[in-house]
């Protein structure tokens, strides 16, 4: 029988682009006289440059340029005081191992790579630390305040709680690692016109990197960025190593590539910050929440700060009049850590949401109980009612779908042969952002719509849920439409980050497209047509060949009177072997609670990915460092483990689907990092309901099983 | 660019020549692990004697043997109606291992002659005695939760991470080398080494030789046969622990056994001690476990890899348990 392909109204707009391999990625951009740059790395991990002999490779076939700080292209922001320490060739400090000292440019990548091994860097090396823990526990160590400290009623009132639990948990480093590497095309034209072809998650924020660092104005600058293969934060900045790439144009009037390679990956964008977490609860016997401690330590660089919002969701998740938290973030010699998707969030939410499970057990009482009584009517922290919240809806679907009824209180209570099961449930909650952006709409006589906006895709499906937005507000059909992103020179939209292009961008695409229909309503008039008239004959009768409108849309006092946010409650199902200490996950049902969903298909995906990331964070994921080097250990896609297909269950995706009243006009809120936050936590609290054993160091595997 | 030549061959007589005139050279047969290497600039040949057209993919039976091709793709081999029913051990030990997609291409050859995944020996600006032979052991002292337990040397002591070999090992299996002037044979269990002072050193082929065949006689051990595979992740994943187990049971008496372990040596493990003590006994859990211990004797950890010594023993116990419960 021949098999059909039954398109739908919210399949995603550029699938057949991706799955025929027609999307282009910045690293498929053929320019003319195109030319390869290839990182030299520092091989130590602190302090000073003494010499670097780039004469064998520059005399290598093929050999451009070498750019280093030897030779400083012109880079104006980097000749002024502040910012980072780390303003690359304006510096022969090194700050980490895997630092990026030079550029060797070539015509093909492979004499590029071949003289990037002829570069030879001889250094003064200073003493460094890498190990996070050790800094941690070293009183004489650097320590700064990552957050101001937050106090409501009685600080650690959890010490004189009637029950209380006082725990530590650990992450480690996790490393974004999408698929696509990371990397850039940049082409310094004449007239100091640039061009560059990036994987970023906002173009905008990548042009105005540039032009403040360049110095030139902002409209020299065009970047491209229309498919991004996957970002998780990583790709929210621009990176040294970007700028290294434009310099390297600059200096030799070529478009110069550069794509970092996987071990790269580990050293020059990013991870997800360790951390050390301490958490106090305390309760009444009955179950009352009586105080919330939340203390934590994140991983920081030497060179530049980071910080993120790790002790955010204990000031307003659960019911409780005393709560503290503070948050501190150490500084160790390695590359600046980056968000990682549901950032810090999704590293207080393994904490805390461990933690409440931990409560649950002292108190012998069912943990889905424990948090539906300790669920709060409104924003403690804020003292704002919250526009939205469904949890107990949430907590009430999931529960059924995943079984939990099987469930037994009691840890150890269902055995398979040697596989010990369990259940666990979380909740994850990331703030409803809503920002400003434009939009240009422009609607044709051929009945057509084309939407314009700077924002990015790194995978969600942007382009399908603003699809989506105008064909309902229009009554066109989605096919009709096209939604164009990824492209500077378009109306202004902040980085695609923070779970909120969907509120913000999907805003402004609405009320374009409401001004549209008021202005085809008024021309209809105008025309002596039926109100109800079909906007290409109304453009048809007025001679218009198109019309045009551009919006910008932003919050408004709603935010004052509101607190906004998306909940999404995680359950799982365990496995767990008594004897190997393997855990699998066997069922997963996660639940969104975050307003209407506008584009069903590309959501449960947000979920699904979450899911996937969730057992990575929880069972896989960990990036290893040898501290008496220096240097990753495990920097590869063989050693590196994000879960394969075997590790996946089936994932269940349930939406509340109820849409916000204030947020926004479509009443839908971000699900990007709900999806993660809180799910190794879930995890970790199946293993726990399975076997007894209470695993707070993430990433939870076999031989931590078999120690505890 | 570090150029090297790429020769194609059709006939292993050429092969043998072209390898006898050349030390710096090397077989190129999957490449799945030889190309990892030369880009990680930790090996690099000046000549790829590319074997991948030599007619070496045979998988038979010949006699009360089955012969194998050292050029036989690991998916054929797992997927073959010969191996499935006769071998069914090394069929599952093979699907253990890597992914569908490079088991593909890999060879039997090159899966016995793959090199170790410790990520010092990977990095050539790290210490390593097995790359780069006086520079020192990375591994001890450093990250070493996949290393050896057994085995080891102050030099080395990094394990052979092959699935395939912990069954051919366990299953008796012959090796034939061959030479420009002629065939040797080599018992699996002595094909590849321990580190002692040569770490540089995995396994006993010359210089000038090829792995042509594996020879491996029957056995009654299909019924009951288990590869364990434990490891971090579902699939794709490194071996922290494996045991091939295979029994021939007559009621629930044990007439042969054969016992090996991955994961926890620079060799492929054969516990023969444990095999010998519990041949001519009842497949129970308490002997199974007095097996377990036996086997264990000489372990010795090195911080980070000390869970081996709690979960090589319990993986020997629930491999023979699941091997004894097959129908
Ligand atoms: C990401 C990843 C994960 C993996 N996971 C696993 C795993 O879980 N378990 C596992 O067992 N393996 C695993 N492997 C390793 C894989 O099994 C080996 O790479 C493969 O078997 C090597 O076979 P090949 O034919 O590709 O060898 P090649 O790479 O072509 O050669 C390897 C070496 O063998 C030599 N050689 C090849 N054939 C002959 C011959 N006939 N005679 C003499 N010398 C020869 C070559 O000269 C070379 O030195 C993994 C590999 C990768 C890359
Ligand atoms: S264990 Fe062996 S391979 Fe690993 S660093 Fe030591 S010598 Fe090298």
């Amino acid at each position: 029988m021949e098999k059909r392909l039954i398109k739908d109204e919210n399949d995603r707009v550029d699938g057949i682009f991706k799955v025929t391999g027609k999307a282009k990625y910045f690293a498929e951009y053929e320019l003319p006289g195109l030319t390869y740059g290839v990182l030299v790395t520092s091989t130590i991990t602190k302090g000073r440059i003494t010499s670097l002999d780039t004469r064998a490779a520059e005399k290598a076939p093929g050999v451009i340029s070498v750019v280093s700080h030897l030779n400083k292209p012109s880079a104006p922001a980097y000749e002024q005081e502040g910012g980072s320490a780390m303003k690359i060739f304006y510096t022969d400090k090194i700050f980490y191992n895997g630092q990026p000292i030079a550029i060797v440019v070539a015509n093909t990548f492979e004499r590029a790579t071949y003289a990037a091994s002829l570069v030879k860097a001889t250094y003064t090396k200073d003493a460094f630390n890498t190990d996070f823990e050790k800094a941690v526990g070293d009183a004489q160590a650097k320590k700064l305040q990552g957050q101001p400290d937050y106090k409501r009623g009685i600080e650690n009132a959890y010490q004189t709680a009637e029950v209380k639990v006082e725990e530590k948990y650990h992450l480690p480093i996790e490393t974004h690692n999408p698929m696509e590497l990371h990397g850039i095309i940049a082409d310094w034209r004449t007239n100091n016109q640039v061009v560059v072809y990036a994987k970023t998650q906002g173009v905008k924020a990548t042009q105005g990197t540039i032009a403040n660092v360049f110095k030139i104005p902002i409209e020299n600058i065009q970047v491209n960025s229309e498919f991004v293969g996957g970002g998780f934060g990583m790709a929210l900045r621009t990176w040294p190593v970007e700028i290294a790439t434009v310099m390297a144009s600059r200096q030799i009037g070529k478009p110069v590539k550069l794509v970092l390679t996987r071990m790269q990956m580990f050293t020059m964008v990013g991870n997800r910050p360790a951390a050390v977490q301490t958490i106090g609860l305390g309760a009444k016997k009955d179950g009352t929440l009586t105080g919330i401690t939340h203390r934590a330590f994140g991983e920081t660089s030497v060179y530049e700060n980071f910080t993120e919002g790790v002790v955010n969701m204990a000031k307003f998740m659960y019911q409780c009049d005393n709560v503290n938290t503070q948050y501190t973030v150490v500084p160790v010699d390695l590359g600046v850590p980056i968000w990682m998707r549901g950032p810090g969030e999704a590293t207080g939410a393994f904490a805390l949401e461990s933690a409440i499970d931990e409560m649950a057990h002292a108190l012998d009482m069912d943990p889905l109980e424990f948090r539906i009584k300790n669920d709060p009517e409104k924003d403690q922290q804020r003292d704002k009612p919250f526009s939205d919240k469904n949890i107990k809806e949430a907590y009430r679907v999931g529960a059924q779908k995943i079984g939990w009824s099987e469930r037994k209180n009691k840890p150890g209570s269902l055995v398979d042969g040697q596989w010990k099961m369990g259940y666990g449930v979380s909740i994850g909650v990331f703030n409803a952002n809503r920002g400003r952006a434009s939009v240009k709409g422009i609607l044709k006589a051929d009945g057509s719509l084309v939407l314009q906006s700077a924002t990015s895709d790194i995978g969600p499906g942007t382009g399908t849920g603003m699809t989506l937005i105008a064909s309902r507000v229009l009554k066109i059909p989605a096919g009709k439409i096209k939604f164009e992103l990824g492209d500077s020179s378009l109306p202004q939209a902040p980085s695609q980050g923070g779970s909120a292009t969907l509120s913000t961008v999907g805003s402004a695409v609405n009320d374009v497209c409401v001004a549209l229909k008021s202005t085809v309503a008024e021309l209809a008039a105008n025309s002596n047509m039926d109100a109800t008239a079909n906007f290409a004959d109304v453009l048809k009768k007025n001679n218009l060949p198109s019309i045009e409108v551009t919006k910008q849309s932003q919050a408004g006092k709603e935010r004052d009177e509101y607190s906004m946010y998306s909940f999404s409650i995680h359950f799982v199902k365990v496995k767990v072997h008594s004897l190997t200490g393997v855990v699998k996950v066997d069922k997963i049902v996660s639940v969104g609670d975050s307003g209407t969903i506008v584009s069903p298909k590309t959501a449960r995906s947000q979920m699904v990915g979450g899911a996937v990331g969730g057992v990575g964070m929880a069972l896989t994921e960990e990036s290893i460092i040898d501290h008496r080097f220096g240097r990753y250990i495990n920097n590869n896609f063989a050693d590196y483990h994000v879960p394969v297909n075997a590790d996946i269950p089936e994932i269940e995706v349930h939406f509340i689907n109820k849409p916000d009243p204030y947020i926004n006009p479509m009443g839908a809120k971000g699900m990007g990092e709900i999806a993660l936050i809180g799910f190794s936590a879930a995890v970790a609290n199946a293993v726990f309901n399975a076997t007894g054993k209470r695993i707070r160091t993430l990433p939870i595997t076999p031989d931590k099983i078999l120690a505890s | 660019m570090i150029n090297f030549q790429y020769l194609r061959t059709t006939t292993s007589k050429s092969a043998l020549n072209l390898i006898s005139k050349d030390k710096n050279s090397k077989f190129l047969a999957g490449g799945t692990n030889l190309i990892d290497l030369m880009k990680r600039g930790v090996t690099s040949p000046e000549k790829l004697i590319d074997i991948n057209h030599v007619p070496l993919k045979q998988i038979e039976a010949v006699g009360d043997q089955i012969i194998i091709g050292a050029l036989a793709s690991n998916t054929a081999v797992a997927e073959h109606a010969l191996i499935k029913e006769k071998l069914p051990l090394l069929a599952m030990a093979l699907n253990a291992g890597a992914s569908a997609q490079l088991r593909n291409v890999a060879t039997v050859g090159g899966n016995m002659m793959q090199r170790t995944r410790c990520g010092y020996f990977y990095d050539t600006e790290m210490p390593c005695n097995k790359r780069q032979p006086g520079s020192g052991c990375g591994a001890i002292g450093g990250f070493n939760r996949m290393h050896a337990i057994f085995g080891t040397s102050d030099q080395c002591i990094a394990v052979h991470p092959s699935d395939m070999c912990i069954a051919l090992v366990a299953l008796d299996a012959t090796v034939v080398l061959s030479n420009a002037k002629g065939e040797r044979k080599v018992l699996f269990k002595d094909f590849h080494r321990l580190p002692g002072d040569t770490p540089q050193l995995d396994n006993n082929l010359k210089a000038d030789e090829m792995i042509v065949r594996l020879e491996i006689p029957n056995n009654n051990l299909n019924k009951n046969s288990y590869y364990l595979k434990v490891r971090d992740r579902a699939s794709y994943a490194f071996a922290l622990v494996s045991v091939g187990a295979a029994l021939e049971l007559s009621d629930n008496k044990i007439k042969d056994v054969r016992l090996a372990m991955g994961g926890v040596a620079h060799k492929p493990w054969r516990l023969t001690a444990a095999e010998n003590f519990l041949k001519g006994k009842e497949a129970s859990a308490e002997n199974f476990e007095q097996a377990a211990k036996l086997a264990m004797t000489d372990a010795k950890g090195f911080g980070e890899n000390n869970f081996k010594l709690q979960m090589a023993p319990n993986s020997i116990i629930e491999a023979l348990t699941v091997a004894k419960s097959k129908a």
